[in-house]
């Protein structure tokens, strides 16, 4: 697709590219990304291990700065925003999904999603999210009596309360086994769809592009293919 | 070197900081072991050898005069050794470029070179007994005064002005420490010892032929008691004030009280410094052996033995209690040298012999070296008990249970960020309660120091502004008619003047006595009141004795109890009085009467032996010069002096260990602190960078980092403030004795003094990890798993 083609553009990226240098070794992790992502689009970005795919969503949800390029958020551009700046852009416009789910072991699964409706603009009720992600009936429960695939739907159900703009996801299904991975899935479509949620998916998991409105491939730093998905696939009818 | 000994070098290294703080903590209990020791021990050791060599007698007589033939009296009484008697009393010094006077305690050398409290000569030579005025002072009064042999100065001897001589300075074993009666600190430029032939002391106070004090030196094994009981027989007629041992000589007493600190500062605090350095210890090495339970897995796997890896991390607990002890005794070594340093401007020996205290070095070291051991160990055992296969894997979340405490948490429905601290604090109350006893004891070491100005404040206060408001007090040679007041009130600019009568006495009730002094008070006094703890004036009442607790507790009577007075002195009556009133007075020794019921009792007229005198501030000169020149005056007391020479010592003293002290004081708690945020930060760096993540700003996440800590910081601050007034009350019972007593009382002011130090120190310490947070890599936290 054209980045022309895009005009209501949630992310607008250029130029992009990302070094990072550890002692006297330099790896180039982007080597000059060009993307534009559209409002509630549901995007996988798919690579291998060592693609650029986690860097390129680390710098878009406002976590890692750019060596060169420009990123804008909406009409807002994050590659000039300061440290407080990104902070306030995390807080009320971007929800993330971990794949160690990254939730707070003193706080039960209704307090971690409070955690976040305390700070946001305009959240719903944590109980709505855990209901959203089917969790309604284990919300006093501590991430440590909670399953994995449980506990990846309460940091789902924390990203999305806030009522965020964008939804960023790195490898959500990769501590999971297929079929926990499967009603993660499910709850990511259901909130891309019920609330029109722009999300992007980072995994090196081929199976589940299926599910994705716009697929990109990246190798090597750099956009290999960007295509749409002519006809998707349920969550549940991909498997690996 | 072996692989496993560079992994240990290499973890120290990043666990640096943490390893210096517990060091540090540990290396405060042993410098207060050592350098208090090395004090003690160098004290007392000087003592006893300079006591043995300028024979210090054992036990003390003064009386009125009695022929020289009793001082062989004395040497024949069983289980006495030597006896001397010579001549003592005191004089009013008039000295040049002084304006205000100076009183000196004189004492003659007995014609045939002293036997007993042998002067040591430090410069010129000794007065020749043919020359009548030339007399030897003490050291410390000459330097004072710049008093060089060959200046002269003038003394009033029993009346009659003097010019005398200086031959030489000296030092005395009766004089390490010498401080006027009645005095609060020395005032070596006021109050000074001199020695004088023993002719010319006899023809100055016409006592040819005659002695009034008597010292004796004991045999080996005898028994002091005995001694004393028969002294006093023998000096009885001849006006005997009673005789007592080495306990009530001003010099060694007060000597003896500050070893007794020494001694209890050595062994009471340091035992809270090496707790809480065990304590942070295992606080410490739990954690790095948690977080490298993979690596003990893996070394378990290819074949170290559980006791290789357990020795492997105890040597890193080893290393950090070597560090803290030679720390400890090199600092301990300084302050001992300091302290020692400064104890000699007041305690004059002619040499000071050193002893570094080594047992105790070695012991304290040793101490540290266990302290680290223990605390290590039970790290140590958890972590090869792991089996490998187990320890490889990552450890399991933290399991959070919902017990009764977490349901009433969680009713309080506070902010999920202050819920993370409380459930923290729940979830691991071992970590929290060392948190806690660290802070506690840092609260409680700092009350313990500052209740000391409380203490010297309040004896200051009482002593200069309550009870003393003259301004100079005059101490006559003997007690006269109560018109010798009316007198002073002629002398120059004099508005008021006071009479009072005071007396050593001996107060007996059953088979206790006590060797204390009365006072005597006239109705409508002024200037000199008995004033109890509170501040209030006591009136006294018609008949009977008041008498402070201490010393009514001391010779068990109550009110309505019937006690035995033997004044010391002539007229040396002996009187059955009751007691009719018992108050709260921290400092107080004596015993106090109605001034009429004295007398009356006694069947004589009223008298004096001191006079109190409030004086035009602009006459005080002329008054003094006047004082100066006053036969019927042995001695007097210019209180605005005293009190500056006071502030002036406090202020030249207190600053220096009250800095000293608090640093130490606050070392447990910045060690504690620093070592339970670092190890926060490290065991939830995931947590709190997911907590940056999701957009929470810097000091958001701080927060639960730095609430924590300031929560178990408030919650230790009373419980600190308890076991400071405990500490503080047995640092006063170990160092009060009959002839001191310090006042208890800790202010509001000192325990906030406290708190804010400690508070202060903790919120520093743990400001200085919460910047690690700001380091943290977002992207990297999250994805690194543990």
């Amino acid at each position: 697709m054209d980045e022309a083609q895009i005009t209501d553009a949630v992310f607008r990226v250029s130029g992009l590219t990302r070094v990072y240098r550890t002692g006297a070794v330099e790896v180039q992790a982007l080597r000059g990304v060009d993307l534009a992502l559209a409002e509630g689009e549901l995007v996988v970005l798919l690579g291998a291990s060592g693609s650029g795919k986690s860097t390129l969503l680390n710098i878009l949800g406002g976590l890692d700065r750019p060596t060169g390029g420009r990123v804008f958020f909406r009409e807002t551009e994050l590659t000039r925003a300061s440290d407080r700046a990104l902070t306030a852009f995390r807080r009320d416009h971007v929800g993330f999904v971990f794949q160690f789910y990254n939730l707070v072991p003193s706080l039960t699964a209704r307090e971690n999603v409070a955690l976040v409706t305390e700070i946001a603009r305009r959240p719903m009720r944590p109980e709505e999210a855990l209901d959203r992600v089917g969790l309604g009936a284990r919300m006093d429960h501590f991430p440590a009596e909670l399953s994995g695939g449980e506990q990846q739907r309460v940091a789902i159900a924390r990203a999305i309360a806030k009522r965020p703009d964008v939804l960023l996801c790195d490898e959500p299904t990769g501590a999971l086994d297929s079929a926990t991975g499967v009603q993660v899935l499910e709850a990511l479509t259901a909130v891309n769809e019920d609330l029109g949620t722009a999300t992007v998916m980072v995994t090196h998991n081929a199976a589940i592009q299926k599910i994705a409105h716009r697929v990109v491939r990246m190798g090597d730093g750099q956009i290999k293919a960007d295509a749409r998905n002519e006809t998707r696939l349920e969550p549940r009818e991909v498997s690996w | 070197m072996r692989a496993l000994d560079r992994k240990m070098l290499r973890d120290l290294r990043r666990v640096w900081a943490q390893a210096l703080a517990i060091a540090a903590v540990l290396a405060c209990g042993i410098l207060m072991m050592v350098g208090m020791s090395m004090t003690r021990a160098t004290l007392s050791g000087t003592q006893a050898a300079y006591y043995d060599r300028a024979r210090f007698a054992d036990v003390f007589a003064g009386l009125t005069r009695a022929p020289a033939a009793l001082v062989a009296e004395a040497q024949a009484l069983d289980g006495v050794a030597q006896a001397e008697g010579r001549i003592g009393f005191q004089a009013v010094l008039d000295l040049a470029g002084q304006g205000a006077p100076a009183s000196a305690r004189i004492v003659s050398l007995p014609a045939s070179g002293a036997v007993l409290n042998l002067p040591v000569l430090r410069r010129g030579r000794l007065p020749d007994p043919l020359q009548p005025d030339e007399v030897a002072i003490n050291e410390s009064f000459g330097e004072a005064n710049g008093l060089l042999p060959g200046a002269s100065f003038h003394a009033v001897l029993n009346g009659r002005l003097r010019e005398l001589t200086v031959t030489g300075w000296v030092l005395s074993p009766e004089f390490v420490y010498t401080i006027a009666p009645g005095a609060m600190m020395p005032d070596d430029r006021r109050y000074g010892v001199v020695w004088m032939g023993q002719a010319a002391a006899e023809a100055a106070m016409d006592m040819g032929g005659a002695v009034n004090e008597i010292a004796l030196r004991l045999t080996r094994g005898a028994d002091e008691r005995a001694v004393i009981a028969a002294l006093d027989r023998l000096t009885a007629p001849y006006g005997g004030t009673g005789a007592h041992g080495r306990d009530r000589q001003m010099s060694h007493a007060f000597l003896d009280g500050e070893l007794t600190q020494l001694s209890v500062m050595a062994t009471t605090i340091p035992p809270i410094f090496l707790l809480v350095a065990a304590f942070l210890v295992n606080m410490v090495l739990g954690r790095l052996i948690k977080s490298e339970r993979t690596q003990i897995g893996l070394l378990k796997a290819i074949g170290y033995g559980s006791a290789e890896i357990g020795w492997h991390y105890l040597k890193l607990a080893l290393l950090i209690g070597t560090t803290g002890a030679g720390l400890g005794v090199v600092a301990g070594q300084w302050i001992g040298t300091g302290l020692i340093a400064q104890y000699q401007q007041y305690f004059r020996f002619p040499v000071y012999l050193r002893d570094p205290a080594a047992g105790t070095m070695l012991l304290a070291g040793g101490l540290g070296l266990a302290t680290a051991a223990l605390g290590g160990l039970q790290a140590v055992r958890a972590s090869v008990r792991l089996p490998p296969a187990e320890a490889m894997s990552p450890p399991a979340p933290p399991a959070f249970s919902r017990g009764w405490l977490d349901r009433a948490v969680s009713a309080l429905r506070v902010r999920q960020t202050s819920m993370m601290i409380l459930r923290s604090i729940l979830r691991w109350p071992g970590r929290a309660a060392i948190t806690l006893f660290g802070v506690m004891t840092s609260v409680a070491l700092l009350v313990a120091s500052y209740f000391m100005i409380d203490s010297v404040q309040i004896m200051a206060d009482t002593l200069f502004t309550q009870s003393n408001r003259q301004q100079v007090t005059l101490v006559l040679s003997r007690a006269q008619p109560e018109r010798a007041v009316l007198d002073a009130l002629s002398l120059p600019g004099v508005r008021q003047a006071e009479g009072a009568f005071a007396m050593p006495a001996r107060l007996v009730h059953g088979h206790r006595e006590r060797l204390t002094a009365v006072s005597a008070h006239a109705e409508g006094e002024a200037l000199a009141r008995l004033l109890d703890d509170s501040g209030r004036a006591v009136p006294l009442p018609a008949e009977g004795l008041v008498l402070p607790e201490r010393l009514a507790a001391a010779l068990q009577v109550a009110v309505g109890d019937r006690l035995r007075l033997e004044m010391l002195a002539a007229p040396r009556a002996v009187l059955e009085l009751p007691v009719a009133r018992i108050i709260a007075q921290g400092m107080g020794q004596e015993a106090h009467i109605a001034a009429d019921a004295l007398f009356a009792a006694m069947g004589v007229a009223p008298q004096v032996n001191r006079i109190h005198l409030l004086a035009d501030p602009e006459a005080l000169p002329a008054l003094t010069l006047a004082i100066k020149t006053l036969p019927a005056v042995a001695g007097l007391t210019d209180w605005h002096e005293v009190r500056r020479q006071f502030d002036a010592t406090l202020q030249a003293n207190m600053v220096t260990m009250l800095t000293m002290q608090t640093l130490i004081g606050l070392m447990t708690a910045v060690g504690v602190v620093y070592n339970a945020a670092r190890i926060q930060v490290s065991e939830r760096s995931h947590e709190l960078a997911s907590l940056r993540v999701l957009g929470f700003t810097r000091w958001e996440v701080g927060f639960v980092l730095v609430g924590e800590i300031m929560l178990l910081t408030l919650l230790a601050i009373p419980l600190g403030w308890l076991l400071g007034y405990g500490l503080a009350a047995g640092l006063v019972g170990a160092m009060s004795s009959d002839l001191m007593s310090i006042p208890f009382v800790v202010t509001r002011r000192t325990y906030a003094l406290a708190a804010l130090a400690v508070f202060a120190a903790s919120l520093g310490a743990v400001l200085l990890v919460r910047r690690r947070l700001d380091r943290v890599d977002l992207a990297m936290a999250l994805k690194a798993r543990d």
